[in-house]
């Protein structure tokens, strides 16, 4: 039967609503809406840690269509809360496809709409701004939409949500390095990819994953030659904790890189304020500014938050950590897309050099983490 | 870096007349560049010999030549130019090649003049293919195993260390010319062999076959900061082995993983940095094994292609746009996106909809080429639509190609399912519709999998539709939701009704009283990130239109659909030039076409655009949509060809207002008894004739009418199924070829005319208001009637005709324009047989000399046309200053004279047996486009005519002869004049002995192997074929004869030299060498022209 019926229910805080065919699991699903624009990398973008607690639409129609791979993932399990596709394949066709994306999502208990009007509710998005949704279908589509719409208004707004201890690693835990031994990174686990910690061992780092929850203590226990926070979901308004940590890192002079939601808490803790963006930048089209080169780099984005610099290119960390420059920033709207503190060793990238899904790029930013650790190196030896 | 300061005048490369591999995308990306160039102040110089083109209309530069594009003539330009840079990466494989013969030739240097956009290191590590390769490999990718030959004893040594089947690629040529698939020796000796012929270096490549592979191209931009973009990502539906021109593509591509696609960009990026493309864009073509994923770079084209027109229609993102400035030095991240207005060009688009092109054919013109899809370009145009889902956009654009069983169908078929899926392990024309079919049948995705080799998603995307049209059929009513669920899967209101047995009219009712109407969604390059700035739109079935109110008064363009031979460019020319006057008139104008080639379908051109089949369920749903604000004054039908003017009825029937001539008018010229009574009011006579349904009708008007009779089905373009019928049997031949394309029937009756030999066959375009006519231009065939005015070259002014024969021919159009009510344009041919003028037919339409009248004489007819159709009169036009008062009836005698020359395809064919298809012209047009030579006197207007279209008559060497008895006695003048000019005669022993006894000295030679009665030595096909002979005369007489001279016209058609088929052609061309042995072109810009123009009349 190649009609299917148009029983699931997309509903808005706003009370706008989408009716569409169900997929995935049944039952619903509340979470913040947002639209991600990859055409590629459907995989990577619902098992980045990052997407926890949101409902992601893909504006790219067809979904599905390459199937799912180990390879390909990005953590161990689908984290949107719920899944908005035009249209989800019917058969799979890769050479590396293992599994279909119907039965991941089922797996990991995945509510999923398709065949509505995503492009009309992305355009909405973007003229109201992200909001709560939810998706409901089988019986929980059946309430009346008022009831469905309190419902929505019901859930947690993304702004002042804590989510690094639900994305985070329980335990502790170490890859090794690969080639030739450059140095040890500690990273805070505050919702990493894979993809990053390739990155790292490729590069010759040992790598020691703590949960977010560690104190400074711990995260230097091991003395690394460098400390790296990585993305990761909520508001970085909560992450009190992590920014004490790190200011402790910084007052170290301990080489430090961080990614997206790393990047916002370099931000605060050199003194900076963060705020929500309308409907922030989804997607692996962004152009980006290198100022250090002079050179735009093609780069995936996936922050709904991002650090607030005034006054020029260069500014003095309000809380006493010298110089710092706004290194990167998005050429679509001039947001601040990287910083990079010029009298102490730590940068970070509000984007994401290690793609997955999208373009390498951004990649080099790796290896100026290992630049970075010779440079200490030779500094101590001095 | 911003702009260079440096270079204040450029000289822009075209890409010469249309050819198959080389269509009006590159008149797109030509006119945007121009654009841009003026935009920055810069002086734009501009060659190229395609008179149809917009970028050669006077206004898009500042010096316009339309002269051959060779280096001698480019030379010659820049040494009166002295432009500071050359842009030859616009222009096609013609331009680049033409930018490399300068630098060869040290005329860049000698002139100090730089190239920009790609610098010659780069054009040489893109397109020579051993370097390439290296280059490939040293960036850490993999190409196909290869040998490079340049003689056949090294193509032999090569395929036997690949083995069969090996892939045969010449090096320099455009569009895969030459190349091809071996499975044996004798295969590859044939192809090999026209290869090396075909190649400029005389260098093919021979490659393992990566046959069947998935095949991908990626479209890239970089700047001089190494800032690098991929604008396009677009996958082949046919896999490798169908050229990309000739494969149904679709972007973006569909069945990649990010991994697999990210690693194809980062080669991409690795090659372009590599190949030292820094100021422009480039494409590159893979190969993927479906299986391991191994990954094979094709090749590269470090240029503005075919493929970055479709991208930048599929993407709104303006490659050649981009490339100007790029060339100018801007940087990516200083050029602002269009179509958004704030972010930068330095993005790569994303797509939230899908984009399918599919290509047309027309090998229905020449019926013994081999039909099989290769690595040869063969498409002569492509349709391109967009949808929000893969089936929707395939529906569209399988719809939008306009022909019969183009478009997916659930009707009888008589074929089994095993039948079916045999065929389809063939690429050909129509093969998707032969795999949905054989599905239908029962055939399953895996059967159809092991046949194609597609890729099993787009099977069952297919699959899918049957599914869904099955449902349709067994539904117990028509409902809403069976319709829009039909409809969200581009199944159109006539294939509902096929598939419910009703009619399409029923379907439609049905679907507007449950108002079930597609909405309009727009290509803004950002996935609905940023607002869209450009009223860009596509069709689709959901929840929310974009198009936005506006109280304007609108004007509706119909565009002229997918190129094919009889409505190409011309057409779009004429569109394009309506939309800016009308625009300029103060309406708002809103273009529909289909064709992702055209300027007409650049963003900017009018004020609205739709990318939508022009078919009339989607027109009609596009004024729907436009009609919910301002208001419609009305629709323009005859700018765009048959494509257009066939909708004509059907919106009227709508109550749409059609702008200009009406429907029921445009009825009466094609509709015969009507047209001859206007004729007879008039006083005017045609030949004699009727019309005929049947075979037997038709017979027995030859009988009435006397043989020759020329035979035409009525409303077709192109004089497709025209024929010249000698005899009762060839007419019975040609109803037996006709009876499969159902295009003579009782609705559509065929015409019968009688045949005038020896008649001079004039062409007029003008225009009428109601009340005046102004002539465009008179023009006079140089062939004798009977060759498609198409096909024939003619000459602006006519070259024999006296003031008085011209005065009859504007007295007998104004009458005719008169007597059909016309309001716009009219085109009418006649024949001047024994001082009778004869009308032989009237198309109240653009004609296809548009463009040529408005080169040649400097009259914006279209234009003009436009203006009429809403109002304005003739009077007003001429007072405002839009046309001259002098019209082109007569011109001063000290004006220069225009000759278009056609260009044809037959290089692009072979026969099943690896030969040519013939050369020879008749009344049906098989033209792909033309070229235009313009000077003083008409014979160094013809040899430039010639020289433009590829075939440049030689100072010295020798010329065959062999003609028809028929022409015996008057080819015996021009041949002793070409004696006297010093060329060597060459002839067959009949026309030898007749040569002879008129004193010309001949060198006899055999006309075949077995020919007893001419001394031993090489045929004349062998000659022609090794490369001695530079011209070919040769007529053709009877059945017998044209079989004879079939092989010599192959031959000379496989070495590329000039041939005449005729011998007015040869009469013609005398001067014509004359003029080529006294020295170089000379060249003279349009603007000039106009001066000389003005000057003459003052």
């Amino acid at each position: 039967m190649a009609i299917r019926s148009r029983t699931a229910l997309l509903v808005l805080e706003d009370g706008k609503v989408f009716k569409g065919v169900p997929f995935g699991k049944v039952g619903s699903s509340l979470g913040e809406i947002v639209f991600a624009t990859g055409m590629s990398g459907y995989q990577e973008t619902l098992t980045d840690p990052s997407y926890a607690g949101q409902i992601v639409v893909q504006t790219a129609p067809h979904i599905g269509n390459t199937g799912m791979n180990d390879r390909d993932e990005e953590s161990d399990k689908i984290w949107v809360s719920g899944y908005v596709v035009r249209d989800m394949s019917r058969i799979v066709s890769n050479f590396r496809s293992e599994r279909t994306l119907e039965a991941d999502l089922l797996r990991d208990e995945v509510v999923g709409i398709s065949e509505l009007d995503t492009r009309a509710l992305t355009l909405h998005l973007r003229e109201i701004g992200v909001m709560r949704a939810g998706i409901f279908s089988g019986i929980d589509a059946e309430q009346p939409v008022e009831e469905l719409v309190s419902i929505v208004r019901s859930a947690a707004k993304m702004q002042g949500q804590s989510l690094s201890s639900v994305v985070s690693t329980r335990e502790k835990y170490e890859v090794a390095h690969k080639g030739e031994y450059v140095g040890k990174v500690a990273i805070l686990d505050l919702g990493i990819k894979r993809s990053t910690i390739e990155n790292m061992v490729e590069r010759g780092l040992d790598v020691e994953v703590y949960p977010a929850e560690s104190t400074a203590e711990i995260l230097l226990s091991s003395n690394p030659d460098a400390v790296f926070y990585s993305n990761g979901p909520g508001d970085p308004e909560t992450a009190t904790e992590q920014v004490k940590v790190l200011q402790e890192v910084l007052k170290k002079k301990i080489p430090f890189f961080g990614i997206c939601f790393g990047n916002q808490l370099l931000g605060r803790a050199l003194g900076f304020q963060t705020y929500k963006l309308a409907f922030g930048h989804r997607g692996i089209n962004q152009p980006v500014l290198d100022r250090r080169t002079g050179r735009v780099e093609v780069t995936a984005h996936n922050h709904g938050f991002a650090v607030r610099v005034d006054g020029g290119e260069q500014v003095e960390s309000p809380a006493g950590f010298g110089q710092v420059r706004v290194s990167h920033i998005c050429l679509n709207d001039n947001v601040v897309e990287g910083l990079e503190c010029l009298d102490i060793p730590a940068y970070s990238v509000q984007y994401h050099p290690e793609a997955a899904a999208g373009p390498h790029d951004a990649n080099y930013l790796f290896d100026r983490l290992i630049e970075m650790i010779h440079a200490n190196k030779a500094k101590k030896a001095d | 870096m911003p702009r260079r300061d440096d270079i204040k005048s450029v000289l822009v490369i075209g890409s010469g007349p249309i050819v198959i591999g080389q269509a009006c995308e590159f008149d797109y990306s030509g006119t945007q560049a121009c654009r841009v160039l003026r935009a920055e102040g810069i002086r734009v110089i501009l060659v190229n010999s395609n008179p149809a083109t917009i970028m050669t209309d006077p206004d898009f530069a500042d010096a316009t030549y339309i002269e051959p594009i060779t280096p001698q003539v480019i030379e010659a330009i820049i040494a009166k130019e002295r432009p500071d840079a050359i842009l030859p990466t616009l222009g096609g494989q013609t331009a680049l090649n033409a930018a490399m013969s300068l630098h060869e030739l040290g005329i860049l240097d000698k002139y100090n003049v730089e190239l920009i956009g790609a610098k010659v290191s780069a054009i040489k590590a893109g397109e020579d293919r051993q370097s390439f390769k290296q280059l490939v490999l040293d960036a850490g990718a993999d190409v196909a195993k290869s040998y490079i030959a340049h003689t056949m004893d090294e193509v032999l040594e090569g395929a036997a260390k690949l083995g069969y089947p090996v892939v045969v690629r010449p090096s320099f040529t455009m569009g895969g010319l030459g190349s091809g698939f071996a499975y044996d020796e004798k295969d590859l000796r044939r192809i090999a062999g026209a290869g090396l012929q075909a190649s400029p270096t005389t260098e093919v490549l021979l490659e393992e076959s990566i046959m069947g592979w998935k095949e991908y191209e990626l479209e890239l931009m970089r700047d001089t900061a190494d800032n690098t973009v991929v604008v396009c990502s677009i996958e082949n539906v046919d896999p490798v082995g169908v050229h990309t021109g000739d494969s149904i593509t679709v972007a973006p591509a569909l069945t990649l993983t990010d991994r697999e696609f990210q690693h194809m960009r980062d080669i991409s990026i690795d090659i372009i940095r590599a190949v030292g493309v820094d100021t422009g864009g480039c494409n590159i073509q893979f190969a993927v094994e479906p299986n391991t994923g191994r990954i094979i770079v094709i090749e590269m084209n470090p240029r503005v292609s075919r493929s970055s027109a479709l991208a930048s229609k599929a993407t709104g993102f303006p490659i050649a746009k981009i490339a100007a400035k790029l060339a100018l030095g801007y940087r990516l991240d200083e050029i602002p996106n269009d179509i958004t207005k704030v972010t930068p060009a330095s993005f790569e688009p994303a797509l939230d909809y899908v984009v399918v092109k599919v290509p047309r054919f027309a090998f229905e013109k020449f019926p013994a080429a081999d039909a099989t899809l290769t690595t040869t370009m063969k498409s002569v145009g492509e349709a391109m639509a967009i949808g929000r889902n893969y089936a929707q956009a395939l529906q569209k654009a399988l719809r939008s190609l306009e022909r019969r069983g183009s478009s997916f169908h659930w009707g009888e078929q008589k074929k089994s399912k095993i039948e079916l899926i045999e065929l389809s392990s063939f690429p050909t024309d129509g093969r998707i519709v032969t795999v949905q079919q054989a599905l239908r049948l029962g055939a399953t995705a895996e059967e159809i999998f092991q046949a194609t080799k597609i890729d099993p998603w787009f099977i069952d995307q297919i699959v899918l539709i049957n599914e869904i049209a099955e449902e349709i059929h067994a539904s117990a009513d028509l409902n809403e939701e069976i319709m829009l669920y039909a409809k969200s899967f581009g199944f159109s209101d006539a294939q509902i009704a096929e598939i419910r047995g009703v009619s399409e009219f029923e379907v439609r009712t049905t679907r507007y009283a449950q108002n079930v109407r597609p909405v309009y969604k727009t290509v803004d390059t950002c996935a609905g990130e940023f607002p869209a700035l450009t009223p860009y739109h596509y069709s689709t079935y959901e929840q929310e239109t974009e198009v936005r109110a506006s109280g304007a008064d609108k004007v509706v363009i119909l565009g002229s659909g997918p190129n094919r031979i009889g409505q190409g460019v011309e057409f779009d020319y004429s569109c394009v030039h309506a939309s800016f006057a009308l625009h300029d008139a103060g309406f708002e104008t809103i273009m529909i076409n289909c064709n992702p080639e055209t300027v007409s379908t650049d963003y900017d051109t009018s004020d609205r655009l739709y990318f939508e089949p022009l078919t009339l369920e989607d027109v009609l749903e596009v004024i729907h949509a436009e009609s919910a604000s301002g208001t419609l004054v009305g629709v323009v039908v005859q700018l765009g060809g048959q494509t257009a003017l066939g909708l004509a009825q059907g919106l009227a029937a709508h109550g749409i207002p059609i702008l200009g001539t009406t429907p029921d008018a445009i009825d009466l010229a094609e509709e015969r008894g009507a047209f001859s009574r206007i004729l007879d009011e008039a006083g005017l006579i045609s030949p004699a004739n009727g019309t005929a349904t049947s075979l037997e009708e038709a017979k027995a008007i030859a009988d009435r009418i006397g043989f020759p009779v020329l035979v035409r089905p009525s409303f077709v373009l192109g004089g497709r199924g025209m024929e010249i019928v000698y005899d009762q049997i060839s007419l019975e031949g040609y109803f037996e070829r006709i009876a499969d394309q159902a295009i003579v029937g009782p609705k559509h009756p065929l015409l019968v005319d009688r045949f005038l030999d020896d008649a001079i066959e004039i062409d007029i375009d003008a225009l009428y208001d109601g009340e005046r006519l102004y002539v465009g231009g008179v023009m006079e065939h140089i062939e004798e009637a009977g060759i498609h005015s198409g096909d024939s070259s003619c000459t602006l002014p006519p070259i024999t005709l006296s003031n008085t024969q011209i005065n009859r021919v504007r007295q007998a159009t104004e009458k005719i324009a008169k007597g059909i009510g016309v309001k716009g344009l009219i085109n009418v041919q006649f024949a001047l047989a024994h001082d009778v003028l004869y009308v032989l037919e009237a198309n109240p339409r653009a004609s296809r000399t548009v463009p040529f009248v408005s080169k040649a004489l400097g009259i914006t007819l279209a234009k003009a046309a436009a203006l009429v159709m809403v109002g304005w009169s003739i009077d007003d036009l001429v007072a405002k200053g839009h046309l001259p008062a002098t019209d082109g009836t007569h011109i001063p005698e000290s004006s220069a004279i225009s000759v278009k020359e056609a260009v044809l395809p037959f290089k692009r064919f072979a026969t099943k047996d690896g030969r040519f298809v013939d050369s020879l012209l008749g009344p049906e047009m098989r033209s792909t486009g033309e070229v235009m030579g313009i000077d003083v006197d008409f014979p160094t207007a013809f040899a430039k005519s010639q020289a433009a279209a590829g075939s440049a008559l030689p100072k010295s060497g020798r010329i065959f002869i062999s003609v028809a008895d028929r022409d015996k006695h008057q080819v015996v003048l021009p041949v002793r004049r070409l004696f006297q000019l010093g060329y060597e005669i060459l002839a067959t022993t009949g026309t030898a002995s007749i040569l002879k006894r008129h004193g010309i000295p001949v060198r006899i030679v055999r006309k075949h192997s077995a020919d007893d009665d001419a001394p031993a030595g090489p045929s004349i096909v062998e000659l022609i074929l090794n490369g001695e002979v530079d011209v070919v005369v040769n007529t053709p007489s009877g059945s017998s004869a044209r079989k004879d001279g079939y092989e010599i016209r192959a031959a000379t058609t496989a070495a590329d030299a000039p041939i005449f088929t005729t011998i007015a052609q040869l009469s013609a061309a005398i001067g014509s060498f004359e003029t080529v042995i006294a020295g170089d072109f000379k060249v003279r810009s349009l603007q000039e022209h106009a001066e000389d123009r003005r000057a003459a009349l003052a």
